[in-house]
């Protein structure tokens, strides 16, 4: 790693965006600071740091914070460029691809999935899983087609797009088993199955994923947590 | 990978992410065949290239798709890297922050417009120009932060991120004159309210932003087709 680089990632545990800015730093064989934010008092730093939004991940590299995990994922490909993997492909075409699918991962996947898991009604969480399952059979035909056979979306090599999805791991396990459902079902995404249990083998997505089980503890205090909100407010309607 | 070979934009006229790309390939010198979609009856050619999403922009170089306006312009700036101007900074800080903010304008002043005009009751409207305002009084400290003292916010010409605001421009003009809604006030956002009218006075701008009017002549026809209960002026 270079000389006088100061990196720290402030972050909270549970969020995938944070283990995405992991992943890719763990990737390129950086090491950093891991600063863990209480969301519910933020820090100075952070509300410095991020004015415009106020959340995790911000990644602060040598006094200066980047924003947005996507951004930030690009960005310490280019500003450690000659050091460990390029997280993007050379050629422009690839970078595009490679960009929209990224893009499509937040966009389509995480969005109407974090959608069914925050629904207060029954159609909210099916209308939510049903767009995600749709993404998902979109993203295995987008593995077959940029693997081109090889392991990854990245190809041989893990990629901008592998990180994004990645980030989702522990969360995509731990709803398995909240709820039994396999979100990478094998039968119906075999690739994307395939690949996930690829990915969790890789030294750097261990070190970056949090363990399953805590998500599983988080996932179901949330859950009580919105039920408990949820009977309150019901409760000073009917009062 | 020199030459510009085959080059076409599937596009609509009035939709602000098309004439960001347009912006982006007249910047780069690029010259294109331009194929007007209606979104209403989409072409095979638009299903076949964005089977995704099935949206403008598409740009095809070779018989390649790229889609997404700002995929479309990082690339359009790597791979004809050698012809005329760059859209992006080349440090990956400056880079970054040029992201952001082009990505914060995608997720909230687009859809804060666009909910002006679609609002079906006059709250629903305010609340939406409400929102409008707040990005726009953000984007007024980043203009600050990013032009340092420049006429732009990429600095002395026109960069990634004065595309990603600039395209929404004509629109907003627009909403103005449909709905009164004024956006940009000269005591509340005196920078960007200099930078718009620079904005458009570009050579650029002047060749491939259409007229307000366009988007106004739309606007009434989505209405009149989708049924708005409010009525513009």
């Amino acid at each position: 790693m270079a000389g006088g680089d100061d990196l720290k990632l402030l972050g909270a545990w549970a969020s995938p965006f944070v283990t995405r800015v992991k992943l890719a730093l763990n990737f390129k064989g950086l090491s950093f600071e891991d600063v863990e934010e209480d969301l519910s008092n933020k820090s100075e730093l952070l509300l410095s740091s991020n004015p415009v939004h106020k959340k995790v991940p911000v990644l602060v590299h040598n006094g200066k914070p980047i924003c947005e995990s996507v951004i930030i994922v690009q960005y310490i490909d280019e500003a450690f460029a000659g050091i460990g993997p390029a997280l993007l492909p050379s050629d422009p075409y690839e970078r595009a691809i490679a960009r929209f699918w990224a893009a499509y991962v937040d966009d389509k996947l995480v969005a109407p999935w974090v959608q069914s898991l925050r629904a207060k009604t029954e159609e909210e969480k099916s209308e939510g899983l049903k767009q995600t399952f749709a993404a998902v059979e979109t993203l295995e035909g987008a593995l077959r087609e940029c693997s081109k056979g090889e392991g990854y979306f990245g190809g041989e090599t893990v990629g901008l797009v592998d990180i994004s999805l990645g980030s989702l791991l522990s969360w995509l396990n731990a709803t398995e088993v909240i709820s039994g459902t396999k979100i990478f079902d094998p039968v119906k995404t075999p690739l994307l199955a395939a690949w996930m249990e690829r990915f969790s083998k890789l030294d750097a997505a261990k070190a970056a994923l949090p363990e399953v089980d805590r998500v599983v503890e988080f996932a179901k205090k949330r859950q009580a947590q919105a039920a408990a909100a949820a009977a309150a407010s019901e409760t000073n309607v009917r009062a | 990978m020199a030459g510009e070979g085959d080059i076409k934009l599937l596009g609509m006229v009035v939709s602000p992410f098309v004439v960001r790309v347009r912006m982006a390939l007249h910047r780069k010198g690029v010259s294109y065949e331009y194929v007007e979609q209606d979104l209403f009856n989409k072409s095979e050619l638009l299903l076949r290239s964005n089977p995704v999403n099935k949206k403008v922009p598409v740009l095809i170089h070779g018989g390649k798709p790229i889609c997404e306006s700002l995929v479309i312009v990082q690339y359009a700036d790597e791979v004809w890297s050698g012809k005329g101007a760059s859209i992006f900074p080349a440090d990956p800080h400056e880079r970054a922050v040029a992201r952001f903010w082009a990505a914060y304008v995608d997720d909230k002043l687009f859809p804060a417009y666009i909910g002006i005009m679609k609002a079906a009751t006059e709250e629903a409207r305010a609340e939406k120009a409400k929102e409008a305002l707040v990005v726009l009084a953000n984007l007024e400290e980043a203009f600050a932060q990013c032009s340092k003292g420049k006429p732009f916010f990429a600095g002395d010409s026109v960069g990634y991120l004065d595309l990603a605001v600039g395209c929404n421009l004509f629109w907003l003009e627009a909403i103005r004159k449909m709905f009164g809604v004024t956006f940009f006030d000269v005591g509340k956002t005196p920078l960007l309210a200099a930078w718009a009218e620079r904005f458009a006075g570009t050579e650029m701008a002047r060749e491939v932003v259409p007229d307000a009017d366009t988007a106004v002549v739309f606007a009434k026809k989505l209405q009149a087709r989708f049924g708005s209960n409010t009525s513009a002026k």
